[in-house]
C-alpha cells in the first residue's frame, strides 16, 4: 500500500475512532453508574436515617413518630411523592427538609437554628441529621408516582413563583436555571442535562433526588442541588428551607408529576 | 362551524377578560417571585446579593423567556449590548492561544466558593467543542472545532470574535453566552488570549 | 467501634452470595485540606468473613479501596438460617463486627 494511502487510511481510523470514542464516553459512563447501583453507600444514610426517626431526642425526647408529612401523623409510606404541600398548621407551604426541621421544633424540642445547623454533612466528623432523615423519608416513596397537588392557592402560587424563578436571569454570567436545564439533549462537559421544563425531562431528574454524590462522598438532598446550582451560576447563597428554595422544588417537583419515584439514587 | 355573533362577542370578551386577568396576575407574580428571590438568598464568599440586581438585559430576557422573543426587543438588547463593546486601545486583538487554551479549560472563577484572588476562567468547555483532542465537552452552544480555519483572519472576524467574547449579547439577544468583557469577568489580556485559541492558525482548534 | 454495616447473603441452589455495605471514610493519606495540611491516612486495613464460624474470606486492603466501600463475593455452601459474621479492622486500630442470616 502506498505510504500516503496508508497514511489516509490510519487517519480515517483515528478520525473514526475519536468519533466512535465521543459516541461511547458518555455511554461508558452510564454504564459504570449502572454498575455501582448495587450496594449504593445512600442505604448508610437511609439506616441512620431511620434510626434517628425512632429515637426519643431533644428537650421534650421525643421521637419523630407522630410527625405528620401530609398524609396523616407518622404516615412515612408515600409521602415524599406529594411534596411540597401546604400545611395549615404552619400556614406554609413546605418542601421535606423544612418540614422535618417543623417537627423537630414542635415535637422534639430543639429550637429551629440548631435543627438547621448541619444541612450538609462532611465526612465521618461533620454528619447531617437532616441528610439522613432525608434519605429514610424518601426511601419510603420508592416505586410509588409523583402526585403533587396544587389545590391549596399557597400551593399554586409557590408553583408560578417558583417558575418565575426558574427563568431569572442574574449574577456575573446572566445565568438562570433555564440557561442549562430549557433545551432537550444538551450537556455540560460530559454532564447531560435534563430539560426541567418538560415533563419527561423533570420527572428523569426529581425522582433520582436525593442521591449518594459518590464524587463528594456524601448523600446530597434536593435543597443541596439547589443551592449548589445556584452557586455554580455565580449567585450568593440559597438559603435552607427558604421560600425561594420551596417554590423552586414545588416548580419541579409538580412538573415530575407521573413519574415513578426512585430514589435514593447513586450519582457521580 | 361559524359562532353566532353574539357567541362570539362572549368567547372573545371571555378571553380579554381572562387574558387581563393573566396578565394582572403575571405581574404580580414577578413581583412576588422578585420579593421572594432577595429573601432566599443570603451573601457568601465574593458574592453579595448586589448580584441578584437585574440590568435591563437580564430583566427583559427573563421576562420572555419560555416565549419566543419580539423582533424588536431582540433589536433593543443587541443595540444596547453592542454600545458597551470595548475594543483594545492597542489595536490588537488577538494573544497567546496558549493561555486561551488554559482559560477555555478552567471553570472557577466568581463563585462565592472562589478565591477572590484566585483563577478566573471562561469555562469554553462546559458548554462547546473546542480542540479535537478535548473530548470532555459541552453542547449547550455551537461546537468551535476549527473555528479559524473556517473563517479565516480577517479584521472584520477578528473584530467581531473580540466583540463576541466581550458581550455575546451584542449579536445574539438572550443568549445562553455571559458576556464576559463587560460583566468584568475576563481582562482585555485574557479575551485576547481567547481569540488567539480561536483564529491564530497554530491553535489546536485550527488543526 | 465502627459504624455499622448492612449485610445481605442470598442462598441459590448451592452457592452463597454476600454483599456487604461498610461505612468508612477510607482516607487515602494522599489528600489535603483547603489549608494545605495533608489528611492524615485512615482506612480498613484486613477484613474477615466467616460462615458458621469457618472463614470463608480474608482481605487485605490498602488506600485504593474507596470510601463507603461495597464487597461482593460468593462461596460454595451455606443454608438457611446459617450465621454469616463479617468484621473489619482498620490503620487506626478501630474494629467493627456485624452478622447477619442466610436469606
Amino acid at each position: 500500500m502506498k505510504p500516503s494511502t496508508l497514511l489516509a487510511a490510519l487517519a480515517g481510523i483515528v478520525v473514526a475512532s475519536l468519533v466512535w470514542a465521543q459516541a461511547s464516553t458518555t455511554d461508558e459512563i452510564a454504564k459504570y453508574r449502572a454498575a455501582l447501583q448495587d450496594g449504593n453507600p445512600a442505604e448508610l444514610w437511609e439506616a441512620r436515617g431511620e434510626d434517628l426517626w425512632k429515637q426519643k431526642r431533644g428537650p421534650k425526647q421525643a421521637s419523630l413518630e407522630r410527625c405528620d408529612l401530609g398524609r396523616g401523623a407518622g404516615v412515612v409510606k408515600g409521602a415524599y411523592a406529594e411534596l411540597p404541600r401546604y400545611f395549615a398548621g404552619a400556614d406554609r407551604v413546605m418542601d421535606l427538609e423544612t418540614r422535618l426541621v417543623w417537627c423537630m421544633v414542635q415535637l422534639q424540642g430543639f429550637n429551629e437554628a440548631e435543627a438547621k445547623k448541619t444541612p450538609f454533612g462532611s465526612g465521618s466528623d461533620r454528619k447531617s441529621d437532616l441528610e439522613a432523615l432525608t434519605a429514610y423519608v424518601t426511601s419510603e416513596s420508592r416505586g410509588v408516582k409523583m402526585n403533587v397537588a396544587l389545590t391549596h392557592p399557597k400551593e399554586l402560587e409557590a408553583y408560578r413563583v417558583g417558575e418565575k424563578l426558574f427563568y431569572y436571569r442574574g449574577g456575573t454570567h446572566d445565568f438562570a436555571c433555564a440557561t442549562c436545564h430549557g433545551e432537550d439533549g444538551k450537556r455540560i462537559r460530559l454532564q447531560d442535562l435534563p430539560n426541567l421544563m418538560t415533563a419527561e425531562g423533570a420527572q428523569k431528574a426529581y425522582t433520582s433526588w436525593p442521591a449518594y454524590r459518590v464524587s463528594q462522598g456524601e448523600l446530597r438532598t434536593f435543597e443541596w442541588r439547589l443551592y449548589d446550582c445556584f452557586r455554580q451560576q455565580r449567585f450568593p447563597e440559597l438559603i435552607f428551607g427558604s421560600d425561594g428554595a420551596i417554590a423552586l422544588t414545588m416548580y419541579l417537583a409538580r412538573n415530575a408529576n407521573g413519574g415513578v419515584y426512585d430514589a435514593p439514587a447513586i450519582k457521580r | 362551524m361559524n359562532p353566532a355573533p353574539w357567541l362570539r362577542a362572549l368567547i372573545l370578551g371571555g378571553a380579554i377578560a381572562a387574558g387581563c386577568a393573566t396578565t394582572a396576575g403575571d405581574k404580580e407574580i414577578a413581583d412576588q417571585a422578585s420579593t421572594v428571590l432577595k429573601a432566599s438568598f443570603k451573601p457568601a464568599g465574593q458574592a453579595g446579593l448586589d448580584r441578584l440586581d437585574q440590568d435591563d438585559t437580564q430583566r427583559a430576557c427573563s421576562a420572555a423567556a419560555g416565549k419566543p422573543l419580539p423582533h424588536d426587543v431582540a433589536a433593543q438588547i443587541e443595540q444596547a449590548n453592542l454600545a458597551t463593546i470595548r475594543y483594545p486601545a492597542d489595536g490588537k486583538l488577538i494573544g497567546d492561544w496558549r493561555n486561551g487554551e488554559k482559560i477555555a479549560q478552567e471553570g472557577r472563577g466568581k463563585q462565592f466558593s472562589d478565591d477572590p484572588n484566585g483563577p478566573v476562567g471562561a469555562n469554553c468547555y462546559a458548554c462547546h467543542q473546542l480542540s479535537k483532542g478535548e473530548l470532555s465537552f459541552g453542547t449547550i452552544g455551537p461546537s468551535l472545532y476549527q473555528y479559524g480555519k473556517l473563517r479565516g483572519n480577517s479584521a472584520e472576524v477578528q473584530r467581531y470574535t473580540y466583540g463576541k467574547i466581550f458581550n455575546s449579547e451584542a449579536f445574539a439577544a438572550c443568549t445562553n453566552m455571559p458576556r464576559f468583557g463587560y460583566k468584568g469577568i475576563l481582562t482585555e489580556q485574557q479575551i485576547k488570549d481567547v481569540a488567539a485559541l480561536l483564529l491564530d492558525p497554530a491553535s489546536p482548534i485550527n488543526q | 467501634m465502627g459504624e455499622p454495616m448492612k449485610i445481605r447473603a442470598t442462598l441459590t441452589g448451592d452457592t452463597t452470595e454476600v454483599k456487604v455495605l461498610m461505612n468508612h471514610e477510607m482516607e487515602t493519606g494522599q489528600r489535603k485540606d483547603a489549608q494545605g495540611q495533608t489528611i492524615p491516612a485512615w482506612f480498613i486495613q484486613t477484613i474477615g468473613v466467616t460462615w458458621n464460624g469457618k472463614s470463608v474470606l480474608s482481605a487485605q486492603w490498602g488506600p485504593a479501596v474507596a470510601k463507603n466501600p461495597f464487597l461482593s463475593f460468593r462461596f460454595k455452601g451455606g443454608a438457611k438460617g446459617d450465621k454469616i459474621i463479617v468484621r473489619w479492622v482498620d490503620s487506626r486500630g478501630d474494629q467493627r463486627t456485624d452478622e447477619a442470616v442466610i436469606a
